[in-house]
């Protein structure tokens, strides 16, 4: 039994279509679960399921073996980050951080002392008597952290929480979240659509779509081997092809040419994917080689860094960048070869 | 620029057309003269002491001040919260509803004032300052539900699900969140619908009874009978309020946001 689970749980606003469908997670104590989707895919309707904001249709969700799919959000006890931070306008950054404490009605002493310790970990010491308006995208975000962490909850939710930040502090702050979030040993949940800051800062990642989760694993996972071709589309793969499963465990192209995986075969899955970076050009066509295709170059855009060119083939168009020490002209004829560990089948 | 002085001196006509009556109207409180006449013959404050001396006037100020201000009071108690959960929650037929309480704002004054008559007084027979409080709270509501109504509107919903989120129950955070944050909102929609009850003639004309005048209607009544500079004083008198209460709205929210 897992610290946090979500079982078969299903949302529907207006019970024809559904948000969630059927959807299972399971989090361990002290983890940082990332859920990663394009925006509709139903991440944030899961997070709001998680604080107690939505009620699911169907489905049970227990933390610490505790039933809470009944219990109202203000009894949950978890802290909630928003994307637009939601910091209280009317009251300062010490009144802000707080507000949970005082509802708590624990004594004064003990406030100021939570509120002091937590406004360090987070560096805002100095700005205690501001008022949210008067601080800057960044501080604000560390106020609407350090709110959520002071009432010590069973968990933490972040909704986009970097979304509204520049790129240089969104990179600082999520550091920074994954600092404070270890150094406090807090479970978290982190909604986001951004795989970089996703893939940087969680310990699981949930890939979702449509309301249901295609793939839950550690990011290395994710990002080495994905397990259908929509996980594969939304971390980066842009080559799909398709290819028939052999008797001997390699695959055959649509033109005959034999290619081989070192990743596992699994019976029903029959298209290849790779990397545009991971697949490597070279002049000379040579033929019936396993594991390479030849073609012709249509388009070359410069990445800066590299080349990218899109390649008409026999098994497709394929994309495959390179780095410029060798440019090719549009119209020469390559040869592309596509490496056995980097080939995944969806 | 010869297009900027032909703007200045039409931009300056029409100041002077809704300015000079009102002064003209100031000039002839001071006036000695039995009668309003312009210019006046010489200087006197005796006007301003006759509306002071004048049982009805001062009567039927503080009634219409009293009524004004519990009916705002009262639309303030039922309009924030119809306001808040018409912005917040998927009532049925909102948008029916929304217009219902726009509609005694698109409605002609002596339309309602005569349908509230029909119903408070013939039907109901409701004792009369119940009737004219009533009426006036009816006059005061969609003031309420409209400028509170959006100031809401603009609320972040968040800070109120945080606030779930922290502990508080949905009224708690009605309290501590969004009233705070709603406040100017509150202010506004009060002064809006004081003044406009305050100065409301067609609903405290039929609602009004033996013994119970308002003062827009004692102040007709008054000039039918007398028509001497002593309207004039009072006419100041309510002016100098209006502008004492602007003078405050400014200082603590800038004029801006009520219109």
């Amino acid at each position: 039994m897992s610290y946090v689970e979500l079982k078969d749980i299903r949302v529907s606003y207006d019970n024809n279509t559904d948000i969630l469908k059927d959807l299972n997670l399971s989090i361990e104590k002290g983890e940082l679960v990332s859920l990663l989707g394009p925006s509709g895919c139903g991440k944030t309707t899961t997070l709001r399921v998680i604080a107690g904001l939505i009620a699911p249709n169907d489905g049970e969700f227990l933390v610490d073996n505790q039933n809470l799919t009944k219990v109202p959000v203000h009894k949950r006890e978890f802290g909630m980050v928003f994307q637009s931070y939601a910091l209280f306008p009317h009251l300062t950054i010490k009144e802000n951080v707080a507000f949970g404490l005082k509802l708590r009605k624990e004594k004064r002493n003990i406030i100021e002392k939570k509120v002091q310790d937590i406004l360090a970990i987070t560096g805002l010491e100095e700005l205690g008597d501001r008022y949210p308006k008067q601080l800057s995208g960044g501080q604000r975000q560390r106020v609407a952290l350090a709110r959520a962490l002071v009432i010590e909850p069973k968990l933490l939710l972040l909704d986009e929480p970097l979304s509204n930040l520049d790129a240089k502090l969104r990179l600082a702050m999520r550091i920074e979240i994954k600092r404070i979030q270890s150094q406090l040993g807090i479970t978290s949940v982190f909604v986001t659509h951004d795989q970089e800051e996703c893939f940087s800062i969680s310990d699981k990642v949930a890939v979702m779509n449509k309301g249901v989760i295609e793939q839950f694993d550690t990011p290395e996972e994710i990002y080495k081997n994905p397990k259908t071709e929509f996980v594969a589309r939304f971390i980066g793969f842009e080559n799909f092809f398709e290819l028939t499963p052999t008797e001997d465990w390699k695959y055959k192209t649509v033109d005959g040419t034999i290619f081989q995986s070192t990743h596992k075969w699994e019976p029903g899955k029959r298209t290849g994917t790779i990397r545009p970076e991971d697949i490597e050009i070279a002049a000379i066509t040579q033929q019936n080689t396993n594991n390479t295709v030849s073609g012709t170059i249509k388009v070359r855009t410069f990445l800066g860094k590299s080349y990218q060119y899109e390649v008409e083939t026999p098994i497709g168009t394929l994309l495959a960048n390179k780095a410029d020490d060798v440019v090719y002209q549009v119209g020469d004829n390559v040869t592309l070869s596509i490496p056995a560990h980097k080939l995944i089948i969806v | 620029m010869r297009k900027n002085v032909s703007l200045k001196i039409f931009a300056g006509l029409v100041f002077a057309f809704l300015l000079v009556p009102l002064l003209i109207i100031i000039v002839t409180s001071f006036g000695t003269n039995s009668t309003i006449q312009f210019p006046i013959k010489g200087f006197t404050l005796e006007w301003y002491s006759k509306v002071f001396n004048n049982e009805s006037f001062m009567d039927s100020f503080f009634l219409s001040l009293q009524v004004a201000f519990f009916a705002t009071l009262l639309a303030l108690i039922i309009g924030v919260p119809a306001a808040y959960s018409l912005a917040r929650h998927r009532v049925f037929g909102r948008n029916w509803i929304k217009s219902f309480f726009l509609s005694p704002t698109i409605v002609p004054g002596l339309v309602v004032g005569y349908s509230m008559y029909q119903f408070i007084v013939i039907k109901y027979q409701f004792p009369i300052i119940q009737g004219l409080l009533l009426g006036h709270f009816l006059i005061c509501l969609p003031y309420v539900i409209r400028v509170v109504g959006s100031t809401i509107e603009q609320l972040d919903f968040s800070i109120e699900e945080v606030s779930w989120t922290l502990g508080s129950t949905k009224l708690q955070a009605f309290i501590k969140v969004v009233l705070p944050n709603i406040t100017s909102g509150i202010f506004a929609s009060f002064m809006l619908a004081f003044i406009n009850s305050f100065n409301n003639i067609p609903v405290s004309q039929f609602l009004s009874g033996p013994g119970v005048t308002m003062l827009p209607t004692s102040l007709m009544n008054y000039i039918e009978y007398n028509y001497d500079p002593s309207v004039s004083a009072l006419s100041v008198i309510l002016m100098l309020g209006t502008i004492v209460l602007m003078y405050v709205i400014e200082k603590t929210l800038g004029l801006a946001s009520i219109s």
